[in-house]
């Protein structure tokens, strides 16, 4: 999932000197998996505005799927009434706000972490930078681009200790775990092999991605 | 301007025990350093790497460190790291650091930014080490660009193409077949880390020798000699640096106007001790801030005069 957490409510505040009615608006879907915004962290936030700022309207909603078009049309009506959206979404949510209503501010109360999953209850850890061109097969299901510090695709580097990566403790060497999950495997055949530079134009470096499926279009 | 080959690749292959050494490009736009330092090093070593912004701090630039080497009448390894630059800043920065003069490189990953003095730069890692070892090779031989486009024949950049090696980081069994990773991507010679741990050292070099790897690559062992107990401590807790308790405690058990002396004669002893072991083509001493010691322990290691 998508991971992310609530901003500080003062940076939240800030973007409202001047707003006299405002719309909260949640999504069901990874925010509130993730406790960051679904329907329990956007009352607790309609709340804290309103102490903060009572003079202030506060309209609150959690759409189905904020990252997609068709379910936005519950909005309409609030965000017809409202001078700014607030949105609890991740960032894809609410730049698909922003889309919607052209006339509308729209500021995050979320900053958008990373793609990870829960390891327990409260704990969430990155596991997929989204390179476009996925090299588990080859490391053992432990993704090198993202959870080695450096995205080495030869590692482990010179700094790997005791299995933690060297530029924190807490911080598991990827490489580490690729080697000991590949050993137990019988595959350490597989690290003997140079893999060639990425082509990371299927990344982010590649310019905005865009996928289409002629299979699934309307 | 030295037109032709690596004098520190003749060296080796004429099968001398080679001595590197090492100058730290400073934090400021001055060159009066880079000159002392090489001055001080030139005679009494083979070739002197210029680090590239170690530990993630702004310095003056390694290839234009290694023109300074260059005119002060040094043998300039050039250090780069995968950290900073993508292929096409490092291709174009390989051409013109070919074009000045330079002749050895040392291609590394690079410290993670989070170590130095601009933890919320960017980082690059679009090569690792590996690859940028066979990238380097590849632009000389068969003289491609990384993307295949041919080099003019008179116009390829053919540097003697080295790497790190880090002994003791971990895992251990690992290191070996990622040493054999770096020289089947072209590495020729291997600067390893600082060795304080010799016979976890020697252990190493043995797997190296069973896997044949001596002999396709220069192996030098890593010196670093430490001016007191604090520096030493200093060093054992670099992430990767192993240093055995035994010798913290022969440290500390020096008087300390006296541990500076002591830290000469550890790193003396440990260069005869590398001699010793098969495979070993030579060290490098990593005196970064304590330069002019090495002619000492070059000299009292019984290591000059150095081959012209
Ligand atoms: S290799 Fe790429 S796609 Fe696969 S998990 Fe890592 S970042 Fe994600
Ligand atoms: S210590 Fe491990 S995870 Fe950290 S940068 Fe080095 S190889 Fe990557």
């Amino acid at each position: 999932m998508i991971v992310c957490e609530r901003k500080p409510l003062p940076a939240i505040l800030e973007n409202l000197a001047g707003r006299r009615r405002a719309v909260v608006a949640g999504c069901s879907e990874c925010v509130t998996v993730c406790h960051a915004g679904g329907e329990k962290e956007v009352a607790l936030l309609r709340d804290l505005l309103l102490l903060a700022r009572p003079d202030l309207e506060v309209d609150t909603i959690v759409l189905t799927r904020q990252c997609d078009g068709e379910f936005l049309e519950a909005l309409d009506a609030l965000a017809g009434e409202a001078d700014c959206l607030i949105s609890m979404a991740c960032g894809v949510g609410a730049q698909f706000l922003a889309e919607r209503y052209p006339c509308t501010w729209v500021f995050p109360a979320v900053d958008t972490r990373f793609g990870g999953g829960a390891r327990r209850p409260g704990v969430w850890e990155e596991r997929c930078g989204f390179c476009g061109d996925c090299v588990l097969h080859l490391t053992g299901g432990i993704c090198p681009i993202i959870r080695c510090s450096k995205s080495l695709l030869n590692g482990p580097c010179g700094g790997s200790q005791q299995g933690k990566c060297e530029i924190d403790e807490a911080i598991e060497c990827a490489w580490q775990k690729i080697h000991d999950r590949l050993e137990a495997l019988g595959r350490l055949d597989l690290l003997d092999v140079v893999l060639p530079a990425k082509d990371w134009s299927r990344a982010r470096d590649g310019g905005p991605r865009k996928l289409v499926r002629e299979d699934v279009a309307l | 301007m030295s037109a032709g080959r690596s004098r520190l690749e003749c060296l080796l292959e004429q099968g001398h025990f080679a001595v590197t050494g090492e100058v730290g490009p400073p934090q400021g736009a001055g060159a009066e350093g880079i000159r002392h330092h090489t001055a001080l090093l030139k005679g009494v070593t083979d070739g002197q790497n210029l680090t590239d912004n170690q530990t993630a701090i702004v310095r003056l630039s390694s290839i234009a460190a290694a023109v300074h080497v260059l005119a002060a009448g040094g043998e300039p390894i050039i250090q780069m790291t995968c950290r900073d630059r993508n292929r096409i800043a490092m291709q174009s920065d390989l051409l013109g650091a070919y074009s000045l003069g330079a002749r050895n490189l040392l291609c590394l990953t690079g410290d993670h930014q989070s170590f130095g003095n601009h933890a919320t730069a960017r980082n690059v890692f679009d090569l690792d080490s590996v690859q940028l070892v066979k990238m380097a090779r590849e632009l000389a031989d068969p003289g491609i660009f990384q993307n295949g486009d041919p080099i003019a024949a008179e116009h390829r950049p053919r540097f003697f193409v080295g790497a790190a090696e880090n002994p003791f980081a971990e895992p251990f069994a690992f290191r070996v077949r990622r040493l054999a990773k770096k020289v089947a991507a072209g590495a020729r010679f291997i600067q390893t880390q600082a060795i304080f741990d010799l016979p976890r050292f020697a252990r190493w070099m043995e797997m190296v020798r069973d896997a044949g790897l001596d002999r396709n690559t220069y192996i030098l062992g890593g010196i670093c000699p430490a001016k007191s107990f604090g520096a030493l401590r200093h060093m054992s807790t670099v992430p990767g640096m192993v240093v055995p308790e035994a010798l913290l405690a022969r440290m500390k058990g020096v008087e300390r106007k006296k541990q500076a002396e002591e830290g000469v004669k550890i790193a003396v002893e440990a260069v005869q001790e590398l001699r010793r072991i098969p495979g070993v083509a030579g060290v490098h001493i990593m005196a970064i801030m304590w330069e002019e010691m090495v002619p000492r322990i070059v000299e009292e290691a019984g290591l000059l005069p150095r081959p012209l």
